[in-house]
């Protein structure tokens, strides 16, 4: 009796975990052995200068009871941390505000794309632009824009009379997320079009003309045929959006630095990991940021068991 | 059966306004960086008196063109290492079955959905036990986080889609799986490479929370630390001419190549994201 | 130059077992065709031989040697694919030289075979092109010279003709055919679904069905003596009558099959009586359905042009010798009138 598997498939086996094994060295050394790092040093005392000698100190970086006594006491840590919450809030106002736009734009943009029509090539190319610019460079020409004394975004609503007075958009706590939130959309609604565009283009045309010789209103053929054809598409887009959202930092970082209005959780780690040497400390708020993401990708993973192997049914 | 004119107006108009939008802030940045001392302050929308000078300042004074030059070494050896790494586990994920290869998949895939700042704290520690602490090798070697999975999960979706039959038919012609992958698939798959090169390029070119973290020496740093940190004296000094010149420069070669690789650009981000 | 001995040969997927106890001795330098529906297994026991399956069970030995455990290129086989699996990035020289590269041939040995190759198939003029460059049929050639200049002991064909036009497909198979004679003593295995090419290329023709093998025999053995009722419907084009009911019955069979060639069809008389319900004319025959009483829907097949109409009424009989009785599970009750 022959082996069941073959000198062949035996050959190609060991040849694939060769070839796998370069890719899977570095993304250790880069993600599992750092990840590890920063959840060992969320435990323990690190600081910036004395990462070898870090002791283990429990959850005291999350959840600490200091007793001054007399029954007083405190709670410490970063699930007591008042400024913590603030900016999980902050994150979640951000990706949830944002994304819907990008989402609702990026819609709009994809079916006005969708069309045929002169130029249409040109309009792509122009609106994916946006996406081009790096984070740090849009963020800097919206600051610029958005500047209070001189920016162009003030002279332009005083013009059209939807403002009286100049707003310090960036300075401002009421308006810093708004400006914020206005350089995201801009950015990234052109990734969210793409997305939705590559979903439309696969709705096969035939449907329309069926359709249209049904004699069925175009709002409707949108909202009954269309939409519920591209919504997976559009799903994914906006786990990928939201995703991304949820560690939002460059953008913050530049147009509207320490403020507790805008501060993201991205924001509130590196601060403390390396502005105020809070090492361990920002490493808990990692690990915490990690683990929401982490719970998100599987929950979303899960939903749409997502066929990993490209098998072909 | 005709469209009414209002219907085809508005439609222009909803056209006319996603384009303005989508140019207007890089129009304006280009606007900006043609001025200088008090032109710089009026508001206009038109260019009224063009001037070079911001761009001068920007590429003769100071580390300006090093830190270009930084930027150029880090993208560009970045997608030469990933895809050198990336093209070879293609291979072994949508070629050849065996077991743990869905897990390694998910690997991949949940890597690429890692918060760069989760690593953050480790990572600094690897690149300070490592000396590389700022280094432009420090970034080309984190970089890898972000670059090699979308790398290879978007090579592995384009291989897949290969027809089986050259593969066996190299395998009866006595063709290792390294000679298949450098003679057979590599020649086949440059357009997917091309895309995922450019994409990869992109992003490295772009980043900004390891390279603010991991450099400390304005010689090193890349363009966008160098951009984010230009700074004046005081609030009222900001350099706005010189952020905007420095920012076009940074900005005009990526918008050359999505202007002319639009199409491989669009393909490469859909299949990075749909195809899941 | 080869004899190839398949020996009680199983494969499965998991649980599911698609080829069962395969036993078939090819002589060297015979032409077998594999051949069956799609499904059977044909292509997967051709794959097996070529080394890109694995053997789940059972022996494979080729030139008296056990081959389960030999790379494929190792197994001194070349195989044609359906697709012809040309490298597009390679000339049409590169294709055929790749191979011979891969077994460290020196670069005048690899030109002298190539051009061998190439003359022998009139692709000479072809050696510069790439892939993309040549018509479907040009392809085919390149594919099959690509198989020859490894010199193989076995060459295997896995539907090599079915992405050809129709005109293009006959030339082709009478190439494979003379092929077939001046390459002496190479063994060639051939799989295809269709029962045409079976017959006018075969030697020795494989028929499969459902992972077993149904009967193996000469193409004029399977059209005479069909060992199942599966065969006796697969081989013959058109299709052998397979009746059942009182026909049958009266013979103590479940089935009573006849070829639409073996029906003598007459206006006036005749065992059977029926009424036309349609007509197809080829030109070189012309074939009648008729709804034949207490028999059933007969083909008949008539030599050259006949003018008959629908709805005509018809006699027909059987030729007694060339009934094919079978049995509920498919088994042949032995012949009647015959020997």
């Amino acid at each position: 009796m022959g082996k069941s598997r073959s000198l062949l498939s035996r050959t190609r086996t060991r040849s694939a975990w060769l070839v796998l094994l370069p890719m899977l060295v570095t993304l250790f050394v880069v993600a599992a052995w750092p990840l590890g790092r920063t959840i060992w040093f969320s435990f323990t005392d690190a600081s910036l200068d004395l990462m070898a000698d870090a002791q283990f100190v429990g959850i005291r970086n999350y959840l600490e009871y200091v007793k001054f006594g007399d029954e007083d006491g405190q709670y410490y840590g970063l699930l007591a941390d008042a400024r913590w919450w603030r900016s999980v809030w902050n994150t979640i106002y951000f990706a949830v505000v944002s994304v819907s736009f990008e989402t609702l734009f990026g819609l709009v943009i994809a079916l006005v794309l969708n069309q045929q029509f002169r130029g249409r090539g040109l309009v792509r190319a122009a609106v994916l632009i946006p996406w081009a610019i790096p984070t740090i460079v849009s963020a800097k020409m919206w600051a610029w824009m958005m500047h209070d004394q001189f920016g162009i975004l003030n002279d332009m609503f005083q013009r059209l009379g939807l403002i009286s007075e100049p707003v310090a958009w960036t300075a401002s706590p009421d308006t810093a997320m708004i400006a914020v939130m206005i350089v995201d959309i801009w950015k990234t609604t052109p990734f969210m079009a793409l997305l939705i565009l590559a979903g439309l283009q696969m709705v096969p045309q035939d449907i329309y003309e069926a359709a249209k010789l049904d004699g069925v209103p175009a709002f409707r053929t949108f909202r009954r045929v269309t939409l519920p054809l591209i919504l997976p598409a559009i799903l994914v887009a906006v786990v990928f959006r939201t995703l991304d959202a949820l560690r939002v930092f460059d953008i913050i970082y530049v147009l509207t630095p320490n403020t507790d209005a805008t501060r993201t959780m991205s924001v509130y780690a590196r601060e403390n990991l390396f502005d105020y040497d809070q090492f361990a400390y920002g490493s808990a708020a990692s690990t915490l940021l990690f683990l929401v993401i982490a719970v998100i990708t599987i929950t979303f993973i899960m939903a749409t068991r997502m066929d990993l192997e490209g098998k072909r049914s | 059966m005709k469209t009414p004119l209002w219907k085809r107006l508005g439609f222009y108009a909803v056209v006319a306004v996603i384009v303005l939008q989508a140019l207007f802030p890089f129009y304006y940045a280009i606007l900006t960086s043609l001025e200088d001392g008090q032109a710089l302050f009026d508001v206009n929308y038109l260019p009224a008196a063009p001037d070079f000078v911001n761009y001068r300042t920007m590429l003769t004074q100071g580390v300006f063109g090093r830190q270009i030059l930084n930027s150029v070494f880090v993208a560009t050896v970045v997608v030469i290492f990933s895809l050198a790494l990336a093209v070879t586990a293609a291979y072994a994920l949508s070629r050849i079955q065996f077991r743990g290869r869905g897990l390694l998949l998910l690997t991949v895939l949940s890597v690429s959905m890692f918060p760069q700042i989760a690593v953050l704290s480790g990572l600094f520690e690897v690149i300070r036990f490592f000396g590389l602490f700022n280094s432009l090798w420090a970034l080309v070697f984190s970089y890898m986080i972000f670059t090699l999975p979308f790398t290879v999960w978007v090579l592995t979706t384009f291989m897949r889609n290969m027809p089986v039959e050259i593969e066996e038919a190299a395998i009866m012609d006595g063709a290792s799986s390294l000679t298949i992958i450098r003679r057979v698939f590599l020649p086949l798959m440059w357009p997917a490479m091309v895309t995922t090169g450019l994409l990869a390029f992109i992003h490295a070119w772009n980043e900004f929370l390891f390279a603010l973290t991991f450099l400390s020496t304005d010689s090193q740093r890349t363009v966008p630390v160098a951009i984010a940190l230009i700074s004046g004296r005081s609030e009222f000094e900001i350099p706005w001419g010189n952020i905007m010149a420095a920012s076009v420069i940074v900005t005009l070669p990526l918008v050359a190549l999505v202007l002319v690789f639009q199409r491989k650009i669009v393909s490469g981000l859909t299949a990075g994201a749909v195809k899941g | 130059m080869a004899k190839v001995e398949l020996v009680n040969v199983s494969k499965s997927y998991g649980d599911v077992e698609v080829l069962h106890d395969i036993n078939l001795a090819l002589e060297e330098g015979e032409f077998v065709v594999f051949v069956g529906p799609s499904g059977c297994g044909k292509s997967t026991l051709l794959r097996m031989i070529a080394g890109l399956e694995d053997i789940t069970g059972g022996e494979l030995l080729i030139g008296g040697e056990p081959m389960n455990d030999v790379l494929p290129a190792k197994r001194g086989i070349s195989m044609v694919f359906q697709s012809y699996a040309l490298y597009p990035h390679m000339t049409v020289f590169e294709n055929m030289a790749f191979g011979l590269e891969q077994a460290k041939l020196s670069k005048p040995e690899i030109r002298e075979r190539v051009n061998k190759a190439a003359t022998m198939l009139q692709i000479e003029p072809l050696l510069d092109r790439k892939p993309k460059q040549l018509s479907g049929g040009q392809r085919q050639r390149v594919a099959i010279g690509r198989a020859i200049t490894r010199d193989p002991r076995v060459f295997l064909f896995d539907e090599p003709l079915s992405n050809l036009d129709a005109a293009l497909r006959v030339d082709t198979r009478l190439e494979i055919a003379s092929l077939h004679e001046r390459l002496t003593g190479t063994t060639m295995i051939y799989v295809t679904h269709d029962q045409v090419e079976a017959m006018t290329l075969a030697d020795r023709i494989v028929v499969l069905n459902g992972g077993v093998i149904e009967q193996v025999g000469t193409p004029m053995d399977l059209y005479e003596n069909p060992a199942s009722q599966f065969v006796a419907g697969f081989i013959g084009s058109p299709k052998m009558n397979l009746l059942t009911g009182p026909v049958a019955e009266n013979e103590g069979a479940a089935t009573y099959g006849i070829r639409p060639e073996h029906i003598r069809f007459s206006r006036d008389e005749g065992l059977w009586i029926g009424r036309v319900v349609l007509t197809e004319r080829l030109g070189s025959d012309t074939f009648v359905h008729v709804k034949t009483e207490g028999v059933g829907m007969v083909n008949v097949r008539i030599e050259g042009r006949a003018d008959i109409e629908q709805g005509e009424t018809v006699h027909l009989t059987p030729d007694a010798r060339s009934v094919h009785l079978f049995y509920a599970d498919g088994t042949p009750l032995s012949r009647k009138f015959m020997q």
